[in-house]
């Protein structure tokens, strides 16, 4: 078994994409090594920094297996004359197989062939006609050429190529660059060329020269070295994307603590987080009650700041963007938010939509039905309007234009300093949320609805104009705009129906499939974030999807009395019931005969028509308050009557008034108890 | 000084700065025009750089109306251009190992001249000292040959090596700072840019330019005579191009510029460069046939 260390040294590759590439990289690997039929045994790795990307494969045979091949070749008859000389055809096939003529054999078919053994080749070989494929197929989604036009594409230029089996050099080149054994190391901290002699060798001549090959390694080194600067009672505010940047934004990671001046703490710190975390890539930090401090955490690409230069180079930096933030405030504030609202006509919304300031006018339209549906006292109507109003002004403030990742957030703040109520600034601050699965919903009722709004007047828009999401592709986000929409009435259990949602969006012709859009990200959430086993959402939704926050109340109810055992049989029996229905051809949905008293039977018949009244007035009337559980408890109470109607009644009697007068009472059952889910479609014993 | 030479030393042709406002080195001739085509070229040269959006009124440490680049074209990038790269900030006294030098992934686009390369700026302690690109387009054209494009920020890193807290504390020399200098242009200017400039009379330039332009590009399409279209002056119409680039960088500090119009300004800004781009690809062409 033979080892392979191939590495691809670059000019430093966008740390966003390097996790990506690595892993595209081995994922294109095993693919050719399987291609190639040397996989079997074979165990890859994969390390990446900004300037390489190293591949380690072990378990490689020496060469493939051998092969047996059998080869056709023309008709007895043609192959040899009648003295059994062979012909030019027969001549002709054993030179093409590679054997002597002697070798051939006679097929029962009557042609003549011949089983020959093609030797495996050599791995060194294959993986030299192969590599150059595998590392020019590595995707990104914006690659450059270097070397001419029509020339190799990468993602940056490819400077050098280690291409080791064993410690024999695999030959090969892309762009002009010759695969060997010589590596580089990290560009100030290392020398090179430097030799290597497999990958143990390899990894070790890295670290001599200042590279962590390990990205693990590298996090691990980046988080306790920023852990260990600060001085006690200081906390960094972690963050796994941050850190992943860094991670790969490094050959030889070193924390550097620095400090800023206090002065800018009075910077709102959403703008200081932002500055530090996307614009400089440096950890915020803070202190015991969780307030920022004026501290940061930078990590260089170097070895320790033994002189303080880099850290204050780095305070440097950050101050003067400070600087620049405070500059756009005050900028800003030359025009109060209210008086950018006629700006917004300056700023596309969306080419066949309009302008902002008309998706403003649409926003307001919706807030209003929604206020009004969801029975707001005036307080709230009064600061979702107002906050409707502005939502959108911020994108007209140069602090916006600085910082787009802030829209929404300088608004409420501005407003805030502006003199709009806590109410109105809040509601403007929270109008895009929530941003995904995860993190908050809009704090307060006026946010709610300014949120549902905004996202409301954008599906119905695009829905309008046909810009429906198809497939994967989602550019305009509308599923995330569903989901939030999904997120905020779930979560908030508000009181509105989903055909009112669907109407106050205004999709013109494409209602329907808005409607549809919607359902599919209730249904979502109920699976996803309420955590409701798939038939729970199934049942419920089957009895009903007008209200979602009814949806999720029965969902609720339903999982909580599902695993008695009371419930379980009645559900196999609503089951069994429906099965009967169907069998006999009757539609549940369709106009049913009164159940005639006068034909019931005595007995277990008699005695679950006369339980099943005061059942249905207590169901009813439990519904109507909303107590799910009660009433699924009270149906749960018919156990015991129905089983004995199961084992001493005959639904299909001979008798037709009679079968009539029993599959009438069942549907009818069936269709009363079914308000809360369809218990049908309960799958038997399986978890919540 | 020191980097003219360094470059000049690696074959570079040491140019003076290009005399109309420019945004950025990029848009010289020496570097906008010289790109395309296969021939080779080597170029070093300071630009005074004019942004009116990015004045601050003197206020800011690390942001002019106007800065100083310095702009190195090397067609075709050689393969250890980086280095190449590196070793000049250790000629000026920057000693790399002592600092954190980072290579950001930073491609650079500029719809206003149909151009965009891939790229990195380079942070030397979190300060952005330098863009560094591999032009693949330029004026609308896919280049033949990929050059390299090192811009440096003169005053950033004047005050990187200085250690000095802002571009004004900048030792000019011995008696006079950067400050004493410069501090009454960015005054001025922000002022002018900000909150005097006279909405139609820029306007009003920006059309002029535009079509003068617009009437020498035609006038070049009709030129079929060889020697006629050798002295055609591509170069003066891309002087027309680069006054409406810088105009309409005035108009939009002012806030004259809606978003809507924005994008339309820049398209036709855009399309003046293209056009001035392929008739100096075709210029040159002539030249060389009938050379």
């Amino acid at each position: 078994m033979s080892e392979l260390l191939v590495e691809i040294g670059t000019e430093e590759i966008p740390a966003r994409l390097v996790d990506g590439a690595a892993s595209d990289l081995r994922e294109r690997f095993a693919v050719a090594l399987d291609r190639l039929r040397i996989g079997r045994s074979a165990q890859i790795t994969v390390e990446s920094t900004p300037r390489r990307l190293a591949l380690f494969a072990t378990g490689l045979p020496a060469r493939q297996d051998d092969r047996r091949q059998t080869l056709r070749g023309p008709a007895r008859r043609i192959a040899f004359d009648a003295q059994g000389n062979p012909t030019r055809a027969a001549l002709g096939f054993a030179r093409k197989a590679g054997v002597d003529v002697s070798e051939l054999e006679f097929g029962a078919d009557g042609k003549v062939f011949v089983d020959r053994t093609i030797r495996g080749r050599h791995v060194r070989e294959l993986f030299s006609e192969t590599l150059p494929g595998v590392v020019l197929g590595v995707r990104f989604p914006r690659s450059m050429y270097w070397t001419g036009k029509g020339g190799a594409r990468f993602i940056r230029p490819i400077r050098w190529l280690v291409a080791l089996l064993e410690r024999e050099i695999v030959p090969f080149s892309i762009a002009g660059v010759a695969a060997g054994d010589t590596t580089w190391g990290h560009r100030r901290l290392g020398s090179g060329p430097i030799r290597v002699r497999g990958s143990e060798d390899y990894r070790r001549a890295l670290r001599d020269n200042g590279v962590v090959l390990s990205g693990e390694e590298r996090a691990g080194k980046i988080l306790s070295e920023a852990r260990a600067t600060l001085p006690r009672g200081l906390r960094l505010r972690d963050n796994p994307r941050l850190l992943r940047t860094l991670v790969n934004e490094t050959e030889h990671p070193t924390a550097v603590l620095g400090s800023f001046d206090r002065q800018y703490l009075d910077l709102p710190e959403e703008v200081l987080e932002t500055v530090m975390l996307v614009h400089q890539k440096y950890f915020a930090v803070q202190n015991s009650d969780g307030s920022m401090e004026n501290r940061f955490v930078a990590i260089a690409n170097s070895a320790a700041d033994r002189g303080g230069v880099i850290g204050r180079g780095h305070e440097r930096v950050l101050c003067a963007r400070f600087n620049d933030a405070r500059f756009f405030w005050k900028f800003d504030q030359r025009r109060s938010l209210a008086e950018r609202v006629d700006d917004l006509g300056d700023v596309t919304f969306q080419a066949a939509l309009g302008s902002y300031r008309a998706k403003t006018d649409s926003n307001l339209e919706i807030a209003a039905g929604l206020a009004e549906t969801l029975r707001s006292d005036s307080a709230t109507v009064t600061a979702a309007q107002r906050a409707s109003l502005l939502a959108k002004t911020d994108l007209t403030t140069e602090m916006v234009g600085e910082f787009p990742e802030l829209q929404g957030k300088v608004g409420g703040l501005y407003a805030a300093a502006q003199g709009e109520s806590p109410e109105v600034s809040e509601a403007i601050y929270d109008h895009y949320l929530p941003l995904g699965p995860a993190g908050p919903v809009p704090r307060s009722p006026a946010g709610c609805i300014a949120s549902l709004a905004d996202k409301l007047a954008t599906l119905g828009g695009m829905f309008r104009v046909g810009l429906v999401p198809t497939g994967s592709k989602d550019p305009l986000a509308l599923r995330r705009a569903a989901f939030g929409v999904a997120r905020i009435v779930m979560e908030k259990r508000l009181e509105i129906s989903l055909d009112r949602l669907v109407s106050l969006a205004q999709a013109g012709e494409r209602a329907g499939r808005l409607r549809g859009f919607l359902l599919d990200r209730f249904r979502h959430w109920l699976q996803a974030t309420g955590g409701f086993a798939p038939d729970v959402v199934q049942a419920v939704l089957a009895a009903s999807d007008a209200q979602p926050a009814d949806m999720r109340a029965r969902a609720e109810a339903l999982a909580e009395v599902r695993h008695s055992p009371d419930f379980e049989a009645l559900a196999v029996s609503f089951k069994r019931i429906r099965n009967i229905l169907a069998h006999a051809g009757l539609d549940i949905g369709a106009e049913l005969t009164a159940v005639r008293s006068d034909l019931l039977e005595a007995g277990a018949e008699a005695e679950l028509h006369g339980q099943l009244q005061p059942v249905l007035a207590a169901v009813a009337e439990l519904n109507s308050r909303r107590d799910y559980g009660a009433a699924l408890r009270a149906i749960a109470r018919l156990r015991p009557s129905l089983d004995r109607y199961f084992d001493s009644v005959l639904v299909m009697a001979d008798d037709e008034a009679v079968r009539g007068n029993r599959l009438a009472f069942l549907a009818g059952m069936l269709r009363s108890l079914s308000s809360i889910a369809d218990f049908a479609e309960m799958a038997p014993g399986s978890g919540v | 000084m020191r980097l003219k030479a360094y470059w000049a030393s690696q074959g570079c042709i040491v140019q003076e700065p290009f005399d109309c406002e420019v945004g950025a080195g990029t848009m010289c001739p020496e570097t906008f025009l010289r790109v395309l085509g296969s021939e080779p070229y080597n170029v070093a040269y300071v630009q005074p750089s004019r942004r009116p959006s990015d004045g601050r009124y003197g206020e800011n440490p690390n942001r002019l109306y106007k800065h100083m680049q310095l702009q190195v074209v090397l067609k075709p990038a050689p393969e250890d251009v980086v280095e190449l790269y590196l070793k000049s900030l250790e000629e000026i006294g920057i000693d790399l190992s002592q600092h954190d030098c980072k290579l950001e992934e930073d491609n650079w686009e500029s719809p206003t001249l149909g151009a965009w390369g891939v790229g990195w700026q380079v942070m030397l302690d979190g300060l952005e000292v330098t863009q560094f690109t591999y032009f693949q387009q330029c004026g609308g054209l896919d280049l033949d040959v990929v050059p390299a494009e090192l811009t440096y920020g003169l005053e950033r890193l004047a005050a990187f090596i200085q250690d000095v807290e802002s571009i004004y504390d900048i030792r000019w020399n011995d008696r006079w700072t950067y400050s004493d200098v410069r501090l009454a242009d960015e005054e001025q200017y922000s002022t002018y840019n900000f909150e005097e400039a006279d909405v139609d009379f820029v306007w009003n330039e920006f059309r002029l330019h535009e079509a003068e332009c617009k009437r020498l590009m035609a006038r070049f399409a009709e030129v079929a005579d060889p020697l006629e279209r050798r002295r055609f002056p591509v170069l003066a119409a891309f002087d027309q191009t680069l006054k409406c680039s810088h105009l309409f960088n005035t108009l939009q500090a002012r806030g004259a510029i809606s978003v809507t119009e924005r994008a339309q300004v820049i398209q036709r800004v855009r399309s003046l460069a293209v056009a001035v781009a392929k008739a100096w690809v075709a210029q040159r062409e002539t030249t060389r046939r009938t050379a």
